[in-house]
């Protein structure tokens, strides 16, 4: 499946964004960013992943293979996990993005990093902010997950040091402890 | 009674990588900073016959250039096979070697200098099957000159030990079985990233995604032309490495090069692409292995033949090379040995060290080999391995020390846990259980690069703050060196973990460690560590014994506590410390850890040497569907002896990953080529397993207290994978009753063998 990146750009987005794809410029977008507004200005193809980590410093969110098949770049686009390095920036505009920094509240760990953290979920830690990521979202939908369905859910995060059995049970004791 | 060792205490920094903290190396960012990006060969084997840079260099985001004539001199992990140089010279020997590397202002300007490098090629015959390169060639077409004998065979390799050969004519039962393994590669996670500075205050400063900053180090002094003192090489948090960070790279030497070159920062990373480009991955293997045994089921003897295919240069190859055959002398006792294993270069990316280094192939083909035998004599295969195994205390035919031993207890567990004796050759057709064995080092006896430093070396410096500084140049990969590290300083002195600071990998700040690879670290580095804790604790009780007027030998360090056996001395830890630290405000003290002398005295008795080795034990069961072929594995009962378990949590996630990884090799994992170009450098189409794919693990760990492991330990995180792959391939025999010969076992593999055992029958039957 073969989607013309431009072609769908340029239909969905408002004006200004076409106008500086036309014109190969540079466009202002605006963003919550972790709770706090940011105004930009980008490249209209570039990645949110690209704005996240080269323009705003968010180095949390990583890039493993900027092809969209290893889940290390997932955020929260509106609550919704995202593969930041196939998202346009130029259609965040107005939208609200959680990365891995944005997700510990006055110092306090989300359940989700407070478990990966205490079962050993975490080996290199590569694959860790977009495994949280994907989790948190999904424990938002589905707060009394079984087994299979965290798996599922964590199928396109890729993790190559832990064989998945802790993660799952981190994410496993999360959802117990966001229930109780 | 232990406090710290022992305890499944989460990594000392799993909340840095849990909050997105942790710097990796493509995280650090300077100002001013240059972007790589290189030219890659679009040929597997071709001479160069020009390279015209101008049009790069005069593109006004282009800041610097470089080709191989600037870095001419050959190097490689191994000092015995420098036969690389950072870009190709006069010819490329495979698709994706570095031709050319551009600096620009920004990636894209880079990669338009890259675009207006122009390279004239005049491609030679290719090598790409290991059975081409055994033979004689053209002078010319040779992929490397200093090949023996007009061939491309890099190294052969042959041990034979109480004439094999004959044995193998007497014994009254006999397999000979031949199998082939398709290349794998480590599939970390982090693309490897480098960033490098240079100025005349601090020198060259290299932060790289390296396993081991000691190499690279060594490398870029010779490369560069710059004395040791004058580089500083830090490893910062690493995304994995499994063997694949191991070498030192040429992208690693060009970065360097050319930072120096500008007087710029320079980043580069890699693409995804160029990650499996750059490969060093698991050899493909062809191997033929012969087994001999009595009717009881006990070995007689072992012959094997070995091709393994080392792609375009040498990495780690010729310890590879032996390690196929000497790591096949346990953990059963096998007194008629032989192999012989020949690596040959071929006009692909190369071969190194990969997770199970060397022995990961043969582990397969022996453990395969084992099960037929079971199955011709009619014995259960657990029993035949029980009937087999070496003892604890005991020398291998080669002259491997086996000291503590629990290999055994492995099996009986995984038996047990699994319900073996209830359920093995009873299941439903397309139901199964298979088992397997296997041991690995705790650390190669000897050096790569002979001198006479300890293999390791641990600074501890304690000042007025009360807190321990553990220096090491050990590298925290995933593996969780830094926190072992952290809990036997912490477990000698008696403190909480937190007062307790690790310091790793530095090469400016650390002591020489070489590296985090041959499940080395925590067996050598803790060594090292635990003696400079032990001469700590022993500097500060002799301050408080002369202050305090008890006798030295008296004093414990306990709870972060100062205490006499008899109560009458209760010091805080603190206090002890401003005693101790009295009239000199500081103190400092070393340990290191030097192998035992270890082995026999003939050519190649230094291979596989360790001074300790890990046993295993895996079962897997799996679920072969006979209509499409599909193998899913259901469940893995895992017993691996790691001697002392200094964090059980963490032994646990090294076999987890091992059955991870495992599982990726023995069903789906394989570097594919079309004419010598890698058909599948991402990873929708190099399949590692999914968290879907992973079966339901059940962990037992085995401590067998190894009599020279730090509190007993020995290695945990390479020797569990050498059992995963053949119980899967036993597994699916008992499930379907075919033998699986070829890796990865793919649905059309094992379609094909159904249908060869259906034909047979019916052959049979008419």
């Amino acid at each position: 499946m073969h989607r013309d990146f431009r072609e769908e750009t340029e239909r969905k987005v408002e004006p200004a964004v076409t106008e500086a794809v036309k014109k190969r410029s540079m466009m202002e977008v605006e963003m919550i960013v972790n709770g706090v507004s940011r105004r930009l200005l980008v490249d209209p193809f570039e990645s949110l992943l690209y704005t996240l980590r080269e323009r705003l410093n968010l180095t949390g969110t990583k890039e493993g293979c900027d092809q969209g098949t290893c889940g290390a770049c997932t955020v929260l686009l509106d609550d919704v996990p995202v593969l930041s390095c196939l998202t346009p920036v130029a259609r965040c505009s107005s939208r609200r993005v959680t990365t891995i920094e944005g997700l510990a509240e006055n110092g306090e760990l989300h359940p989700v990093q407070k478990h990966m953290v205490e079962t050993g979920g975490i080996q290199c830690g590569f694959c860790t902010p977009g495994m949280v990521m994907t989790a948190v979202a999904f424990l938002r939908e589905k707060p009394r997950p079984d087994e299979r369905e965290i798996r599922e859910a964590i199928s396109g995060n890729l993790c190559r040091c832990t064989g998945y059995a802790k993660i799952v049970e981190a994410i496993s004791r999360a959802a117990e402890e966001m229930q109780s | 009674m232990t406090r710290v060792v022992g305890k499944g205490i989460p990594y000392i920094d799993a909340r840095k990588k849990a909050t997105g903290q942790a710097m990796f190396a493509d995280d650090y960012k300077f100002p001013n900073m240059l972007y790589v990006k290189f030219l890659r060969s679009p040929h597997p084997h071709a001479r160069i016959v020009s390279i015209d840079t101008s049009r790069a260099e005069a593109h006004p985001g282009v800041r610097a250039v470089a080709i191989g004539r600037d870095l001419p001199l050959g190097f490689g992990v191994l000092p015995v096979s420098p036969d690389e140089t950072a870009m190709a010279v006069e010819k490329v020997r495979y698709a994706g070697e570095i031709v050319a590397a551009v600096a620009g202002e920004t990636e894209e300007a880079a990669l338009e200098g890259v675009r207006l490098v122009e390279v004239r090629y005049e491609p030679i015959r290719a090598f790409l099957e290991p059975e081409d390169s055994l033979t004689e060639c053209a002078p010319e077409e040779q992929i490397h000159e200093h090949c023996k004998n007009g061939t491309n065979i890099h190294k052969i390799a042959s041990l034979r030990f109480n004439d094999p050969e004959a044995a193998l004519e007497e014994a009254p039962h006999v397999r000979t079985l031949k199998f082939r393994f398709a290349g794998v590669t480590h599939a970390f996670t982090e693309p490897m990233a480098t960033v490098a500075t240079w100025n005349e205050d601090d020198g060259l400063v290299v932060i790289s995604a390296t396993q081991v900053p000691h190499y690279l180090h060594r490398t870029l002094s010779k490369i560069l032309g710059l004395p040791l003192h004058r580089i500083r090489v830090i490893k910062p948090a690493l995304g994995g490495g499994f063997g694949g960070k191991s070498d030192p790279f040429p992208h690693e030497l060009i970065t360097a090069h050319l930072a120096m070159k500008t007087g710029r920062p320079v980043k580069c990373r890699f693409s995804r692409e160029e990650v499996f480009l750059n490969n060093h991955g698991r050899h493909p293997t062809d191997m033929t292995i012969s087994v001999g045994c009595d009717d009881d089921g006990k070995i007689q003897a072992l012959n094997a033949d070995i091709v393994i295919d080392g792609g375009a240069f040498g990495s780690f190859g010729v310890v590879t090379t032996y390690y196929n055959g000497v790591l096949l002398q346990g953990p059963y006792r096998i007194d008629r040995f032989g192999f012989r294993t020949r690596r040959v270069y071929t006009n692909k990316p190369q071969c190194g060290a990969m997770r199970g280094h060397g022995a990961v192939n043969p582990r397969y083909a022996m453990e395969v080999t084992l099960d037929v035998l079971a199955h011709d004599l009619r014995i259960d295969p657990c029993d035949l391995r029980l009937g087999n195994f070496l003892p604890s205390n005991t020398l291998t035919v080669g002259q491997l020390r086996i000291t503590s031993n629990g290999v055994k207890d492995c099996l009986l567990a995984v038996r047990e846990r699994s319900d073996w004796d209830r359920r093995y050759g009873k299941l439903p057709f397309g139901r199964g259980l298979g088992v397997a064995c296997g041991f690995y080092i705790s650390g190669s006896a000897l050096p790569i690069i002979w001198n006479r430093y300890p293999q390791t070396v641990v600074h501890l410096k304690l000042d007025f703050d009360g807190g321990v500084v553990v220096y090491s140049g050990a590298s925290d990969i995933g593996q969780g060196s830094d926190t072992v590290l952290a809990q036997v300083v912490a477990e000698t002195l008696g403190l909480p973990l937190e007062r307790v600071h690790v310091k790793a990998a530095d090469t400016r700040h650390t002591p020489v460690d070489l590296g985090s690879y041959s499940s080395r670290v925590t067996f050598m580095v803790g060594n090292a560590a635990l003696k400079a804790a032990e001469k700590m604790k022993a500097e500060i009780s002799r301050a408080v014994a002369r202050e305090k007027k008890v006798p030295e030998d008296t004093i414990m360090f306990t709870n972060g506590r100062v205490v006499s056996e008899d109560g009458g001395l209760d010091l805080s830890w603190d206090d002890g410390v401003e005693i101790a630290l009295a009239g000199r405000g500081a103190l400092a003290t070393s340990g290191w850890y030097i192998s035992p002398k270890l082995g026999g005295d003939f050519k190649g008795a230094g291979a596989g040497l360790s001074p300790s080795y890990s046993f295993g034990a895996f079962i897997s069961e799996v679920e072969v569907n006979p209509a499409t072929g599909h193998v899913r594995v259901v469940k893995v009962w895992g017993a691996h002896d790691c001697g002392r378990a200094l964090n059980p949590k963490a032994v646990e996630g090294q076999i987890e990953g091992c059955i991870h990884m495992g599982l990726g090799q023995a069903l789906s994992e394989e570097m594919r080529y079309n004419a010598g170009h890698l058909l599948n450098s991402n990873f929708t189409d190099y399949r590692i397993p999914t968290a879907l794919d992973t079966p339901e693990m059940d962990i037992t760990i085995v401590e067998s207290n190894d009599p020279e492991g730090p509190f007993g330990a020995k290695e945990a995180g390479e020797g569990p994978i050498h059992p995963v792959l053949p119980s899967i391939g036993n597994a699916v025999f008992d499930a379907v009753g075919v033998r699986m010969y070829e890796l990865p076992i793919t649905p059309d593999k094992v379609l094909a063998a159904l249908k060869a055992r259906k034909n047979a029958e019916q052959e049979q039957v008419s």
